[in-house]
């Protein structure tokens, strides 16, 4: 049984007060992860990542399609005790401290007195708020607030979580302790949904990611898999080397960029052997300083995805479709 | 149920972290301070007075507390998204909504039961320092049991607005939804000249649409026995009952209908 399952999910807003259109979100968008799955749910600003999370968690109603977590539909009260969920910029209660608020949640979630209290603190220092436990809430900068939204996505020690840009309004410290937080969980077995627009964060982490793009789903597959799409290469870095040698091998390098006075990064289409341009510069009196494969990044596969994809959706539906995008 | 009872307490928490003691600071020192000045006139008519002012105080702060911190605490945790983390609990959205309304019934009879005491306080130092001579003239006893019949029923009618606050901020904006609740508040008190509007015009569709409103506009003259009991006149049992049995279903309707609202919405 998979863990999150959806199908032909879609959803329309309805946009404009006086004449309502609707203007569609996320289009039919089947999906099905696996427990135990880091899965990173990728897309530009606007693509409907948030959307989707928000179906997942039933905080709105789908057009069509339907969703399953662990096998129920969503929604499911008793499907909702094994979740975790943190929203996109989180937001709790001004007037109650980080304390009081977990404690909240704890009961809620059936724990009682002393060990609702218990269950708080520790999740505080799980995520490194310790010692803001009396500190009221609106006294939290947007970070702390994160690792509240987290703290509260893991009070019940879930099999499922999901975060919308868990990484969003952290320093890069705060984004290293999501990260760890993150492998924890896989290695409890726990399966995590995460949307982010940093492809970084998803490279290091997932073990499956999606690709979605003005609602579409455009690329799904594991991280390897996407990047054996991606063009490779070899940059090839020399020092002594005379601008007219640089000119003189025209299409046999990709680019050349000088990065000092004679020293030249070029760069391999991948099909041209290395070793033969290098033994000819270094005949020319030029010194090698280092030759790596380049290798393409998910934000390279990314761009070329997204943005085949806007030209293709601008091509079909025209230009009106662009409007949805904010970016 | 013990969902709905932590979310209760959490709004009767939220609402004393807010802004409603201070009202009742204020209602406190308005009471005493007249209560000084009255004592200054010795008019002989100063328990009446205070009786009126603090019955209508109380209802008026009550209405106040109904209005803005049933519809704020309500419509905030949907606009500001508190309710993303609170419905990914398992909790339904009917639980969020009994809890909720039940939070705000409580908030409101602690308050009103701070200010009915604050009441009495007053009118037993009057009582206290009051010759005998004065005391005959007073036309009910200082510490009369029947303010607690029309404090009773100033509950009931705000337990009824707070029902009203709900349904409007399950679905508009809470100043759409105070100036609606206020509105029906308004209305409320001179429904019973709708019942006799077909003596007024000649119309009959009129006639038959003031009538219709009649029945669908809560009537809130049932639960105003303020002047009755603070001239000693006799508030009769049934009234009583029957005040507080239409309160019970009308709140029955609205309690299911906002839960009807609130399980079908986007949030967006
Ligand atoms: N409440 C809403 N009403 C109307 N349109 C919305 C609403 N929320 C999101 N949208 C639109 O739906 C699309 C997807 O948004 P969202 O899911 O928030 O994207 P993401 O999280 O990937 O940035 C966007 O075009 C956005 O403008
Ligand atoms: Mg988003």
């Amino acid at each position: 049984m998979p863990a999150i399952r959806t199908e032909a999910l879609t959803k329309d807003y309805s946009t404009g007060f006086w004449r309502p259109r609707p203007s569609r979100a996320l289009e039919n968008l089947t999906l099905e992860i696996a427990p135990g799955e880091i899965f990173g749910f990728l897309g530009p600003n606007g693509a409907g990542k948030t959307t989707t999370l928000k179906l997942l968690m039933q905080l709105i109603f789908p057009t069509s399609g339907r969703a399953e977590i662990l096998g129920r539909p969503v929604g499911d009260v008793g499907v909702k005790r094994r979740l975790g969920y943190l929203p996109e910029n989180p937001y709790f209660y001004d007037n109650l401290t980080a304390e009081e608020l977990l404690v909240y949640y704890a009961r809620v979630f059936g724990h009682h007195g002393s060990e609702a209290a218990r269950r708080a603190g520790e999740l505080l220092d799980l995520v490194g708020i310790g010692g803001e436990r009396a500190l009221q809430l609106r006294k939290f900068s947007k970070g702390m607030l994160q690792r509240i939204g987290l703290a509260q996505a893991l009070l019940n020690d879930p099999d499922v979580v999901f975060l919308d840009e868990p990484m969003s309004g952290l320093d890069p410290l705060g984004r290293r302790d999501v990260r760890e937080l993150i492998l924890r969980l896989r290695e409890r077995g726990c399966t995590v949904f995460f949307s982010s627009h940093i492809l970084s964060d998803a490279e290091s982490l997932c073990s499956r990611v999606a690709i979605l793009s003005a609602g579409r789903l455009i690329a799904t597959g594991t991280v390897s898999e996407l990047l054996a799409f991606g063009v490779g290469g070899w940059e090839l870095v020399m020092t002594n080397l005379a601008a007219a040698t640089v000119a003189r091998l025209g299409l046999r390098i990709a680019r050349a960029t000088e990065i000092a006075e004679g020293h030249y990064a070029l760069e391999l289409p991948i099909d041209a052997a290395p070793d033969g341009l290098l033994r000819e510069l270094t005949a020319a009196g030029a010194a090698l300083v280092s030759l790596n494969p380049i290798r393409p990044t998910l934000e390279d596969v990314f761009i070329k995805k997204v943005g085949g994809a806007r030209e293709r959706a601008t091509f079909h539906h025209g230009a009106h479709r662009d409007h949805r995008e904010k970016t | 149920m013990r969902v709905v009872r932590e979310i209760a307490l959490h709004v009767f928490k939220e609402s004393v972290r807010d802004r409603v003691p201070y009202t009742l600071v204020f209602f406190a020192v308005l009471l005493m301070a007249t209560s000084y000045l009255l004592g200054q006139l010795t008019a002989g008519q100063e328990v009446k007075i205070i009786k009126d002012l603090g019955l209508a105080a109380t209802s008026l702060i009550g209405l106040f507390i109904a209005i803005f911190i049933g519809i704020g605490l309500v419509s905030k945790e949907v606009e500001r998204r508190s309710i993303y983390n609170l419905l990914s609990k398992p909790v339904s959205r009917r639980q969020v909504v009994l809890g909720k309304y039940l939070g705000l019934v409580l908030t409101l009879l602690v308050n009103i039961s701070v200010m009915v005491a604050a009441l009495y306080g007053v009118l037993a130092y009057f009582w206290f320092v009051s010759d005998p001579s004065v005391k005959a003239g007073w036309e009910t006893p200082a510490l009369d049991p029947a303010l607690m019949v029309a404090s009773g029923l100033i509950f009931v009618e705000l337990a009824l607005i707070t029902a009203l606050a709900l349904v409007f901020s399950t679905f508009s904006s809470p100043l759409l939804s105070a100036a609606l609740t206020f509105g029906l508040f308004i209305v409320g008190h001179f429904n019973a000249d709708l019942k006799r509007f077909d003596q007024i015009v000649a119309s009959r569709p009129v006639a038959y649409l003031a009538r219709a409103l009649y029945y669908l506009l809560p009537n809130l003259t049932l639960f105003d026995v303020k002047a009755e009991v603070v001239h000693g006149y006799h508030v009769p049992a049934t009234a009583v009952v029957s005040a507080v049995g239409y309160a019970a279903a009308y709140i029955a309707v609205l309690v299911a209908t906002s839960v009807f609202i609130f399980e079908r919405r986007d949030f967006k």
